[in-house]
């Protein structure tokens, strides 16, 4: 049997690889645009509110799937064509940047008007105000929150399957049917349980170096 | 004159908070503004910190005008709106210290992040205000850290870290035990000494009378009376103000 996993482990860990391209590009690309959204969102302007509350509805009203579908089969026929990877990535960085706009705006909302009050009187710029004092104190408030995406994340990423890039199910999958076998299945299963294993350990670490205050 | 209020007046949704206000605060006096709750002592202080608009009148701190009147109120320039910062400092009655900074990152913050002081000058300053408020053991501490008395002296260090001309304070007994406030009324007297101004916001007569060199006494949003300490304390007739007294 030991054998046999062997002989999966290459085919896997280039799904795993493709895994974790399109997690880590959908956090870097997404966390940025959720601020900026949730700035946005609390914008005292309300044609960009409104906007943006539209966005974050569309984004989390419908199925991260159809998104994908979407952008990859639905935008050519009006003549937008994308490849695979970069359509799959325009879903995920759109779908994942209002779920985080959503969590950094209830963060922001949640710090008390007196920290932006003693930061005005001190004679800082709202620019100032939000990078110094707002965000360093939002990160600690969104943390968990945060962290409950990024786990969602790493298995929403098997959705990509559907426009037929090898990541990791995808891979689990072809063996799986080719040698009739339960046992790549399960060792899909297992590394995703390792990688949120993995990044649950990162976010309690983190959580706990923010806990000095 | 480090600070001249003139005419004053605001209102919020119709409601008008301050009718008229006028009123002067020299260097090294320190004023007591004393009323009940609702006579618009809160709302006098943040319009003198710009933290809320007037409607009219004029406020001038220091020389510079933070708002005109000229049929309606025009306030500072951005460029104005910074020396005017670096005249006039604000303890809060919940001092609103930064949580995720050190005691000591608290006082530097905005020296260096908005006045462009070198870290040095601004540590060495804070060093010196944490001596006076007899907290430099803590300047590593985090507010959480603190008991209320030591985040208020925290606050004043904060204020303070500019060489403001004006320090206001909002409520600074509210939340102290009879022996701090002692403490506190002797660092304001110290403060003072060192010629700046000091303007009052509290409900706590004892305490007014304990510090104060000058007293308004507020009510329904207009000064009703402004006296001495002495006049105020042992003199005056006014009804209301005996009622408010005992």
């Amino acid at each position: 049997m030991f054998e046999y996993i062997y002989t999966l482990l290459p085919a896997l860990t280039d799904g795993l690889i493709t895994t974790l391209k399109v997690f880590f590009i959908t956090l870097i690309l997404s966390i940025p645009l959720g601020i900026l959204v949730s700035i946005g969102r609390l914008s005292k302007i309300t044609v960009i509110s409104k906007i943006m509350e539209f966005y974050i509805w569309v984004m989390r009203g419908t199925p991260l799937m159809l998104q994908i579908v979407f952008v990859f089969f639905g935008l050519p026929i009006v003549g937008i064509t994308f490849d695979r990877f970069p359509a799959v990535l325009i879903a995920f960085m759109f779908n994942y940047a209002a779920y985080f706009g959503e969590i950094f705006r209830g963060g922001m909302e949640s710090i008390d008007k007196g920290q932006y009050e003693a930061a005005k009187v001190l004679g800082l710029t709202p620019y100032k105000t939000f990078m110094r004092i707002i965000l360093p104190q939002m990160f600690k408030i969104v943390l968990p929150s945060i962290a409950n995406e990024v786990i969602t994340l790493v298995k929403d990423t098997s959705l990509i399957y559907i426009v037929g890039i090898g990541e990791l199910l995808r891979a689990g999958k072809i063996a799986s049917n080719r040698d009739v076998s339960l046992i790549p299945l399960v060792m899909v299963a297992i590394i995703y349980l390792l990688l949120t294993a993995i990044f649950t350990r990162i976010f309690n670490k983190t959580e706990k170096r923010y806990s000095y205050y | 004159m480090v600070l001249q209020v003139d005419g004053l007046h605001k209102s919020f949704d119709g409601k008008t908070v301050l009718k008229d206000v006028s009123f002067q605060l020299k260097a090294g006096e320190i004023l007591a503004i004393i009323g009940p709750s609702g006579a618009g002592k809160t709302t006098i202080l943040r319009c003198i910190n710009a933290l809320e608009k007037s409607d009219r009148g004029t406020i001038k701190i220091d020389g510079t005008y933070l708002c005109r009147d000229d049929n309606k109120s025009i306030y500072a320039t951005n460029e104005e709106m910074k020396t005017i910062r670096k005249k006039i400092g604000l303890v809060f009655q919940n001092y609103n210290l930064f949580p995720h900074m050190s005691v000591m990152e608290n006082i530097i913050e905005a020296p260096i992040n908005a006045f462009g002081v070198s870290k040095k000058e601004a540590m060495d300053k804070a060093v010196e205000l944490l001596n006076i408020m007899g907290l430099l053991d803590k300047k590593d501490s985090y507010p959480f850290e603190l008991s209320g008395g030591q985040k208020q002296r925290v606050a004043i260090a904060r204020a303070c870290a500019l060489n403001p001309k004006i320090m206001c304070l909002d409520e600074p007994t509210s939340a102290l035990d009879p022996e701090l406030r002692e403490g506190i009324a002797n660092i304001i007297e110290d403060l003072a000494k060192d010629n700046m101004g000091i303007l009052i916001i509290t409900h706590d007569m004892a305490f007014a009378e304990r510090v104060a060199n000058k007293v308004i006494f507020m009510e329904n949003g207009q000064i009703v009376t402004e006296a001495s300490k002495e006049d105020f304390f042992n003199h005056l007739k006014d009804e209301r103000i005996k009622r408010f007294i005992t």
